[in-house]
């Protein structure tokens, strides 16, 4: 104990962190009945922090290429000392990121967590989203697998019906027009450099705008502790905070190598451009909603396309849902009612549309 | 000036009589009188535009009247249809083949159409027992229209001609299987009913395998006789090959000919020809063999050896095949060894390919082979399981020191804030 005191001391003397860290333990942050769902933010940070680790130790073997990546990924399953439970928890860690996302997302939404001046944040956090999601589009790829193959065709397909640009970015997607070797080398290339690269700077700035505006209170909690001063309860950042923070890490991490470990992620069939799509074949979860929906609608509706429709109506509530707290008006607790009625049928419609896509034929 | 001017107009006249003529002809050669009043008859005699636009003959340009003679172009159906025209009327049963044949044996003639079609339908058919008891004044027997349809006779590889592989064995059993229409010919007419539960069946009709035997592959079509006895073992070993190789060397070849047997058919039936199990060598309910052979016989213990083997080999893989299973459902990459029990299913089909040998020891290593891949991916599936406890066990002991850390994290937590 000694020799590491030691140690601390001499990185001490020349780092000399009190400064760095001294305004973190003045910051304080609001302590009270619904504090836990502001960990679900720092669990998908770390859940992201797993998928950079996760995903370089992957990269170590890797091959980009039609020949050799689903070969590559059976090694790292088969031959790799533990490449099996690093590819799975990528995996389970890449869904579990998403979903995470989602959840804090919708709590932020009915917290009232998006509430003036926090507009930037939300925003930030909305692109986040898409942004992850495009880890997860580009990413399930990779394996070079008949599902993702399949699922990758149809998802560009849908990309391609947007009007007039539609085209150009499925072929810029694509690398041409089929799905095909160059699609695999693309979305490798998104995955790995241009998505993270943007990502960090995003989460750079969510944290950045995070740290400079503090927690915020939940009118519920504002409304109890205006009334009830000595409810009131703040707590330190450092070192309570992040403890606590760290507790939710560290069952996060439970989770998750429960569900690596029990659940291993499948690899499935190497993909064969000249083979038939499988029957009843979906895209995963988190696109489940959409794709059920386009399939509702009638090919024609009056004059226009359904699934230009679908997906013209799916990017304007796209627009909305982003620019969501900028609806707020004055009246602002008629506002606030509304937008949680949103949020409400918002919610209700992904998970029926999700179940309803996940039993459907 | 004048001249010019004159010329000219013969010109223009000229002209215009060639293009009224040309039209004329035309007009004459696309006109079918014959559809005007046939079209709305009823029955028999009733042929629409849509029914004969899918004939193949109309495809190819010919008309009723190539069949029928007269005069199409004339709208007075007495005298379009009138001997003076070349009208033959309603084609009599007897006439068929050679009216048929008068295109379809001219190399010539058919060769415009199509140079790969055959020319001998007519010569087979004169060999076959339709020709043979039509020439002998028998009218009930098949003729090319019988087969073929008329009218809206479509071609071969159209999946709605009644000569489309799928559809021959339903065609041929209008007849076959209708057993007051075959009374008198002395043969059974139970063929359709069990060739639909025949492997065979199977293959064409749910595999959907058009290379898969149906009536005319074993009994030919133009020529259709039934297959001799001695012939039996010609007509299967034409798709299979290996197991006829092993039958000819054997030594039931010799036996099943001196006793007039038709080979393959003893065994395996001739129109409900199943799937081949192992019990076919059982000496219970269900064996073949004893059928012939005496038990304790020396040809016996061949069999009873021959049994053990391929059992022990299919039991063998069905065990590899559960152990896979069950580490494939355990999340397990086992998709090495599900490639090995190919090779090892590969070895079982070839051990009873050569039980046509009835040979114990020609068999022996088909089965020896299949038995060492199984084996080895018996041993991959469950090493995998094990490899699943494993991991088990290290999720145990990671999630006890997660849980370790959380509680200290928790009483460090009430420590500071108390």
């Amino acid at each position: 104990m000694t020799l590491l005191r030691n140690v601390i001391d001499w990185l001490h003397d020349r780092l000399e962190w009190d400064d760095l860290i001294a305004p973190l333990k003045k910051k304080t942050v609001p302590h009270h009945r619904l504090s836990y769902w502001y960990f679900l933010g720092g669990i998908t940070l770390f859940l992201f922090g797993i998928q950079v680790v996760t995903g370089i130790l992957l990269l170590l073997y890797y091959r980009p290429g039609a020949s050799e990546a689903f070969e590559s990924v059976q090694y790292i399953m088969t031959q790799v000392q533990f490449g099996w439970l690093i590819r799975s928890i990528h995996s389970w860690s890449a869904n579990l990121m998403i979903f995470t996302a989602v959840a804090h997302m919708f709590s932020v939404l009915f917290l009232k967590a998006y509430r003036r001046p926090r507009e930037l944040t939300w925003v930030s956090g909305v692109v986040l989203l898409a942004l992850v999601m495009g880890f997860g589009f580009s990413g399930y790829l990779l394996p070079w697998n008949t599902l993702a193959y399949f699922a990758t065709k149809v998802g560009t397909e849908i990309a391609g019906q947007v009007p007039i640009i539609g085209h150009p970015i499925m072929v810029f997607l694509r690398g041409g027009e089929e799905v095909t070797g160059a699609t695999l080398t693309r979305f490798f290339g998104f995955h790995v450099a241009v998505l993270p690269g943007i990502v960090v700077l995003v989460i750079l700035f969510h944290l950045l705008m995070v740290q400079r505006q503090g927690m915020s209170l939940p009118p519920s909690v504002e409304k109890e502790w205006a009334v009830n001063p000595s409810s009131e309860h703040e707590t330190r950042f450092f070192p309570n905070f992040v403890l606590r923070e760290l507790m939710a890490w560290y069952v996060g991490l439970g989770v998750l190598g429960a569900l690596a470990a029990m659940f291993p992620w499948n690899l499935g069939v190497k993909a064969d451009l000249f083979a038939s799509a499988p029957a009843g074949i979906k895209p995963e979860w988190y696109f489940l909603f959409m794709f059920q929906t386009l399939k509702l609608i009638p090919s024609k509706v009056w004059f226009i396309d359904g699934e230009v429709l679908g997906i013209v109506a799916f990017a304007v509530a796209g627009l909305l849902w982003l620019l969501l707290p900028f609806f707020e008006n004055d009246r602002a607790a008629r506002s606030r009612r509304w937008i949680t009625g949103l949020s409400v049928f918002a919610l209700a419609f992904v998970i029926t549309m999700s179940v309803y896509g996940y039993v459907a034929k | 000036m004048s001249q010019s001017k004159s010329s000219g107009l013969l010109l223009r006249l000229l002209a215009s009589g060639v293009l009224a003529l040309t039209a004329a002809s035309l007009s004459a050669q696309t006109k079918n009188s014959c559809l005007d009043c046939h079209s709305v008859l009823p029955d028999k005699l009733g042929v629409t535009q849509e029914t004969f636009s899918h004939d193949i003959h109309s495809q190819k340009g010919l008309t009723c009247v190539s069949c029928h003679g007269g005069n199409a172009a004339n709208d007075d159906p007495t005298q379009a249809m009138s001997k003076k025209a070349g009208w033959k009327g309603h084609i009599d049963r007897r006439q068929v083949p050679a009216l048929c044949g008068s295109c379809h044996s001219n190399p010539d003639y058919m060769r415009k159409f199509d140079p790969t079609l055959r020319t001998d339908q007519l010569a087979e058919y004169h060999t076959s027992v339709h020709g043979k008891l039509l020439a002998s004044g028998d009218t009930k027997v098949a003729v090319c229209t019988d087969c073929h349809s008329v009218h809206n006779l479509r071609a071969p590889n159209d999946p709605q001609s009644t000569v489309y592989p799928v559809n021959i064995a339903a065609t041929c059993s209008h007849c076959h299987a209708d057993a007051k229409y075959m009374k008198g010919y002395s043969i059974p007419t139970d063929q359709f009913a069990k060739y639909n539960t025949s492997v065979h069946h199977d293959a064409l009709t749910v595999r959907g395998d058009l290379s898969a035997p149906t009536c005319t592959t074993c009994h030919g079509n133009h020529g259709a006789v039934p297959p001799g006895v001695a012939s039996v073992p010609n007509v299967c070993s034409t798709c299979h090959v290996f197991q006829a190789q092993m039958y000819e060397k054997s030594s039931h070849k010799a036996a099943f000919d001196s006793a007039h047997l038709p080979g393959c058919v003893v065994c395996h039936q001739n129109h409900a020809i199943v799937h081949p199990t192992d019990a076919k060598l059982s000496a219970q309910t269900g064996g073949v063999c004893m059928q012939c052979h005496k038990p304790g016989d020396k040809c016996d213990q061949a069999r009873g050896q021959i049994l053990v083997k391929l059992t022990q080999l299919d039991v063998a893989v069905k065990q590899a095949d559960q152990a896979l299973s069950a580490a494939d459902a355990a999340g397990m990459d086992v998709s090495e060894a599900r490639l090995g029990q190919n090779e090892a299913r590969d070895s079982l089909t070839k051990a009873r390919v050569a039980i046509h040998s009835f040979k114990p020891d020609v068999i022996g290593p088909y089965v020896q082979a299949g038995l060492n891949t199984a084996g080895k991916d018996l041993k991959a599936g469950q090493d995998a399981m094990v490899e699943r406890d494993r991991r088990r066990h290290g999720l145990g002991f990671s999630l006890i020191a997660i849980g370790l850390m959380v509680v200290s994290l928790r009483l460090y937590i009430n420590k500071i804030e108390k």
